[in-house]
């Protein structure tokens, strides 16, 4: 979704960072996948930005800078640096394969909310929160090469792999439930 | 274009990146090919299933009011502090303002009243059948016949030499103060002289100079422990001048 150019010559850091508000914390609590972390994150975000915000370029999107100070927050955060692993190879994959559709992938995308959470909580990290910037936030290609500072051509082969990544845990999920009956 | 080629592109094509020429011929061909059809609805339901599980967590209202606080201080503080050396003074000037404004509107209000009456008294004789009760241009036949009639004397200028004219005089009050009042003419005008005794409050402060409501033109002053006023609708000129030569006598 085009979101667009948020800063107006009148508005103050209050009036646009505020609306975030809420979307930051998700995001930042599906980073972090603790409430205490997730507070720190969001805490530290807004000061962050506040004390940059004399710096920011009215004009350039506001959204995907605030999510990219949260960001850069959790990487530099203890379990950031855990948990954010190296993608090898994915500027590569300039031609993606089709997926297959068969009647398992249909059920796959019919998972339940409680099932799909689980597997977004499970993926690896670059592939979950491609996953939210797009799906939850409905950022653009462009909008989340800002955020992650990653080309576009990487945005889009890093979210074929999140989506296939997610495609195969819920498959798996799938098939461990039916497994179980 | 082949199916395999055209389900490379469903995820650009539902993320809306596909450029408009190739989403409307994608578009097309979902509609004559089951396959991918079937392929775009199972990528639409998991794009909806992410959205849907991935709004997941909501903040405290803690936090909300803790980090709304944090970063509403700043630039608010500033423009509130700002806004108050201003509005301090600003107020102050108001408040100044209005008390002048009452003051000096009450003092005109009384001034523009005091002189209402005045050009009333002058109007209501220029009126009369009987303008003045001693007819006469002679002062030395005037002046005399005040005496009784009121609590002061006074002296009327000679106006030999001058287009003055003194045509007579009659007892007025003013106030529930009895006075002298004299008209004159000057150029087949006439203007009323009205001599009180000084009182202070009643008659202070009226300005001298025209009285653009009545279309007259006043002026007065203090002399001897007698306050003049002389009224007329001749020009600013000619009521000074009248008013140098009662000055001069008095």
């Amino acid at each position: 979704m085009e979101v667009p150019d948020q800063p107006l010559p009148v508005a103050t850091f209050e009036d646009l960072a505020m609306p975030l508000f809420d979307q930051l914390y998700n995001f930042a609590r599906w980073l972090a996948q603790d409430t205490a972390e997730a507070e720190d994150l969001v805490q530290e975000t807004y000061a962050k930005a506040l004390r940059g915000f004399s710096s920011f370029q009215p004009g350039t999107n506001f959204r995907a800078w605030m999510y990219r100070i949260l960001r850069n927050s959790f990487l530099s955060s203890r379990t950031g640096l855990k948990v954010m692993v190296a993608l090898d190879g994915e500027a590569d994959e300039s031609l993606l394969p089709p997926e297959s559709n068969t009647p398992e992938s249909i059920l796959i995308g019919q998972a339940d909310r409680e099932t799909v959470q689980q597997a977004l909580a499970d993926l690896a990290v670059p592939f979950r929160e491609i996953l939210l910037l797009c799906e939850v936030e409905e950022m653009s290609y462009q909008e989340i090469a800002e955020t992650l500072a990653i080309p576009m051509g990487t945005v889009m082969s890093r979210l074929f792999r999140a989506r296939k990544a997610l495609r195969d845990l819920l498959r798996k999920k799938n098939e461990g439930g039916r497994h179980g009956v | 274009m082949a199916c395999e080629q055209w389900r490379g592109k469903l995820d650009a094509y539902l993320d809306g990146e596909l450029d408009p020429g190739e989403a409307r011929t994608l578009g097309t061909h979902l509609q004559g090919c089951a396959a991918c059809a079937a392929d775009a609805l199972e990528r639409v339901q998991m794009k909806r299933a992410v959205h849907m599980a991935g709004n997941r967590y909501a903040a405290t209202s803690a936090l909300r009011s803790r980090i709304a606080k944090s970063i509403a201080t700043k630039p608010r503080r500033e423009s509130r502090g700002l806004w108050w050396i201003l509005a301090v003074p600003a107020v102050l000037i108001l408040i100044l303002s209005v008390m002048v404004n009452l003051y000096v509107g009450r003092d005109a209000t009384r001034r523009q009243r005091f002189y209402s009456e005045l050009a009333d008294l002058h109007v209501a004789a220029l009126a009369s059948t009987t303008p003045v009760d001693i007819v006469s241009s002679d002062r030395h036949t005037v002046k005399p016949w005040f005496q009784g009639k009121i609590p002061f004397s006074f002296n009327l200028p000679e106006l030999q030499g001058t287009e003055f004219t003194l045509l007579g005089g009659r007892v007025t009050y003013l106030a529930q103060t009895p006075g002298a009042h004299l008209i004159y003419q000057i150029r087949r005008h006439e203007v009323s002289v009205f001599i009180f005794q000084d009182r202070g409050e009643e008659t202070a402060s009226p300005a001298s100079g025209p009285m653009h409501t009545l279309s007259f033109n006043v002026e007065n002053w203090t002399q001897n422990g007698l306050r003049y006023f002389v009224v007329g609708d001749v020009g600013a000129d000619d009521i000074q001048a009248l008013s140098k030569l009662l000055r001069d006598a008095g």
